[in-house]
């Protein structure tokens, strides 16, 4: 057993990490979809959709040959409508109230429909939207993810002029940076954030973090008003024996190599073992599997009901042949030379309800033995509880506070996304974006 | 096992349908096929002197995704010569003896032309003749098709040409590029005319080109007037059907229907409206042949199902409950009812009836799915929202009469009776 990278020839890297949900291949086939929608009226699936999309509205656009009006309709809503065609989960979004389920009929396929008019304005690089006249006004909005992408957009298109500082090298955040490889390619997330910047009014610092390069009083007193949206990036700690193997990887630095290196430099063992049920646990355990790894075990405290990734993204964990551990929790990591061996569990059981509603695990007291050369960590993600303290944010266990109006304590400092809501969609960080934004449009006035 | 077969004027086929006057119909390559999958007869394509078509000739309007929902032709009469498709016909009438052949004719316009055509068309053994008074274009613009058909004098002065010579079976095909049939239709008879047949294509222009900004179809640059056909019509033509057949004088003859028949159903409900045979084209050219099967399957298991042991049984079946308006019942009152049940909360009802009819849809919000529910005092019972409904037998129309009685306009107004008071 080890660790190890280069596992696959390139053919096996590029099909395993091909495109998940190909687009329509022809425009007949994305009509036979679309011409199945009924333009349902206050429909269901735009109420499920965090930035509202009028979704009926573009995919009768698509029927009509109007694929431009589409593209606005979607981009208008949702200016990463095309990153979150490819990563939300719509299963339990829009799709997954679209009336035809309740005939029992499959949902419109609205996530691939939205794909094909928003990467062809992507990729012909239409320009949909026109800035206002500039109104002399600078906001500085930190973090180029989803939320302060959409932000700098909203504001750029009232002729605010904004500058984002990113602290790393590309935009897009976590859609750049922290989701599996098979769903968007990097350089489909760099064209989004071209296309997004191609309104012009927005400039990009890159390699500018907060705390370290810039500062947020810097910041305050520079701009006539900050937008934080930093995200959430440090990996919840087990705090079990054995956390410091080798071999013990967390979830997001594993995806970060992956989206940031090529596939063969990858190492990954023989036999992986990855904590957690969320989307992120799925998608590393699924990468390890595709980088080569011989066996993938998902371990989750509590059982199929409670788990947080939805049944879609199960399934294609399973699919990739990864097994999955119900009510076990890790009690202590065993190792050999400071190599990682072993992973020790808890079997556990339900007990009460938590403050989430779900049945929280219990312990039983036996375990169970894993033989494993690697563990991923995806229990979850942790504010920068210390940058927020350090900067006087009000927050919760590091969760920025906010009022209705998208305000920190700090006048004049707004947030939202990761930082506020401690990890969500793309999508709702698109739309914490757009509400940023009509705060501090009413700020500045 | 209803009987299908067909009586029209003594042309006999083992059942009504039959290929009207088309591409389909107009070489013995194509008519011993359709025979071979079942066909009961066709109506040869048009002979008359010699023409030439263009290229393209066809074009269609499309409908969230259903191709050919009408079509359009700029196609003249046969473009083969005579002497070919008289012996075709002959050799298809005795490989086919069970079938009909019925030939259609387009003469130039003398009687001596029309004698000399029928009297080479009967020495082939067909079973009867169909005048084609219907051809929109190409032929109208030389005197001939629809110009004869739109004016019921020239159409009573060719009928008698023809009747004076023909010895077998006469169908005049009438156009329906006129404000009403029964004119042309009345002087067919009165002419002497055995049978009626309706209706030709309709004029149009299916469509233009964003592109080239040139309608279509699409020649060289320019395009023509084409005849309109296909299941679009369909309701044109059922109407112009009725008309004849509640007419005392062209309801003595049996009529041929034709229109954009595509399905048993369609055929059933033109012979519930008088038709004793059906002609068939567009469905033909989209689907091929084969369509045959199902539209005889399909019609006697009907016909099983409602007691019909021949055509006989229900053809004009439908005609008498045509009436006037002022003739309806205003008593009579329906009001829409939504099953929850079977809703899937889609909304179309409630925004067609807010937008477009009378406000008497409830919308509760729900997230993400609203609930919908009737005013009843405020709906008319106009079907609106039923006929929206992506769902079967969601919304029913529920029968609320406003009296007991039988009561008619006429009668609502002598009596003083009150308007709307919203």
């Amino acid at each position: 057993m080890a660790i190890v990278n280069n596992r696959l020839t390139a053919e096996q890297y590029e099909a395993n990490f091909s495109d998940i949900h190909p687009p329509f291949e022809t425009r007949n086939a994305a009509l036979v979809e679309a011409n199945r929608c009924l333009f349902c009226y206050d429909a269901p699936c735009v109420k499920s959709c965090p930035t509202s999309i009028d979704i009926p509205k573009f995919i009768r656009q698509i029927t009509t040959d109007n694929l431009k009006g589409s593209a606005h309709t979607i981009f208008s809503a949702n200016i990463m409508g095309g990153g979150c065609s490819k990563v939300c989960p719509v299963e339990k979004l829009c799709e997954g109230s679209c009336v035809y389920t309740l005939m029992d009929e499959p949902p419109i396929p609205i996530a691939k429909l939205q794909r094909l008019s928003t990467e062809k304005a992507i990729a012909e690089k239409w320009p949909l939207f026109q800035r206002k006249p500039s109104q002399n006004k600078n906001v500085a909005v930190v973090g180029a993810g989803p939320a302060g992408l959409s932000c700098a957009h909203t504001l750029s298109r009232e002729g605010i002029d904004v500058t984002v500082f990113e602290k790393e090298s590309k935009g897009g955040g976590l859609m750049t940076y922290g989701i599996a490889a098979y769903k968007v390619t990097p350089q489909f997330c760099e064209d989004e954030v071209n296309f997004i910047t191609s309104l012009g009014g927005i400039v990009i610092q890159y390699n500018q973090e907060l705390g370290k390069t810039v500062s947020l009083s810097d910041l305050q007193q520079n701009y006539d008003a900050v937008y934080l949206s930093v995200g959430v990036g440090l990996a919840r700690q087990l705090d079990i024996p054995g956390e410091n193997l080798r071999g013990v990887e967390d979830a997001i630095r594993f995806i970060y190599d992956i989206r940031t290196s090529g596939f063969p430099s990858i190492p990954v063992g023989d036999r992986v073992a990855v904590i957690g049920l969320g989307m992120t646990a799925i998608d590393a355990a699924t990468q390890a599997k595709r980088l080569g790894a011989s066996e993938v075990t998902i371990i989750y405290r509590r059982t199929q009901d409670e788990m947080p990734c939805t049944e879609v993204e199960l399934d294609l964990a399973k699919l990739d042949g990864c097994r999955i551990v119900w009510l076990a929790a890790p009690q202590e990591i065993v190792g050999q030379n400071g190599q990682v061996t072993q992973l020790i569990c808890n079997r556990m059981r339900l007990g009460e309800p938590d403050a989430s509603g779900r049945r929280s695990p219990v312990e039983t007291g036996e375990t169970i033995t894993l033989d494993v050369d690697m563990v991923i960590k995806a229990a979850g993600q942790m504010p920068f509880e210390e940058l927020v303290s350090i900067n006087q944010l009000e927050n919760r266990k590091g969760k920025i506070t906010i009022d209705g109006a998208c305000s920190t304590n700090l006048n004049g400092v707004f947030a939202g996304g990761d930082c506020v809501n401690g990890g969500k969609e793309v999508v709702d960080a698109v739309q914490a974006g757009k509400d940023g934004a009509k705060a501090i449009l009413a700020f500045l006035k | 096992m209803a009987d299908l077969s067909a009586n029209f004027l003594g042309i006999k086929s083992p059942n009504p349908y039959w290929l009207a006057s088309a591409p389909p119909t107009d070489k013995q390559y194509n008519v011993l096929r359709a025979f071979e999958a079942g066909w009961g007869g066709v109506v040869w394509k048009t002979l008359g002197s010699q023409i030439k078509n263009v290229s393209s000739r066809y074009s269609s309007v499309n409908y969230n995704g259903n191709r050919m929902m009408g079509f359009n032709n700029i196609e003249l009469i046969s473009d083969r010569p005579l002497d070919i498709n008289l012996r075709e016909i002959a050799e298809c009438v005795r490989l086919f003896p069970d079938r009909a052949m019925v030939v259609s004719l387009m003469a130039d316009n003398s009687r001596e032309k029309w004698h000399e055509l029928i009297a080479q068309v009967e020495d082939t053994g067909a079973h009867g003749l169909e005048l084609n008074f219907g051809c929109p274009h190409g032929m109208t613009e030389r005197g001939m098709g629809a110009a004869v058909g739109q004016d019921p004098d020239i159409a009573r002065m060719v009928v008698e040409w023809v009747m004076e010579k023909a010895t077998i079976p006469v169908i005049t095909k009438l156009t329906p590029n006129v404000h009403s049939v029964v004119p042309s239709g009345r002087a067919s008879v009165e002419g002497g005319t055995n049978g009626l047949s309706l209706i030709n294509t309709i004029q149009s222009i299916t469509g233009v080109d964003l592109d080239t900004l040139v309608p279509n179809p699409y020649v060289a640059g320019k395009s023509v007037f084409g005849g309109y056909c296909g299941p679009a019509v369909k309701p044109v033509a059922l109407k112009m059907l009725t008309t004849l057949s509640q007419d005392p004088v062209t309801s003595r003859v049996p009529i041929s229907g034709i229109g954009g028949i595509s399905t048993w159903k369609d055929a059933a409900e033109f012979m519930l409206l008088g038709a004793t045979t059906v002609q068939v084209c567009t469905a033909v050219m989209k689907h091929g042949f084969r369509i045959i099967e199902d539209l005889c399957e399909g019609l006697s298991n009907w016909m099983d199902d409602k007691g019909f042991q021949t055509t006989d049984d229900f053809i004009g079946k439908s005609v008498p409950t045509i009436t006037h308006w002022e003739d309806l019942d205003i008593n009579y009152h329906i009001v829409a009812h939504i099953n929850p049940d079977k809703c899937i909360r889609c909304g179309l009802c409630y925004i067609a009836c807010e937008d477009a009819s009378h406000q008497s849809i409830n919308l509760a919000y729900g997230k993400p799915y609203n609930t919908y529910s009737i005013i009843e005092d405020k709906c008319v019972g106009c079907n609106l929202c039923k006929l929206v409904c992506p769902v079967d037998n969601c919304i029913t129309m529920v029968e609320q009469r406003k009296g007991d009685d039988y009561l008619n306009w006429k009668e609502f107004q002598r009596r003083g009776l009150p308007l709307n008071d919203h």
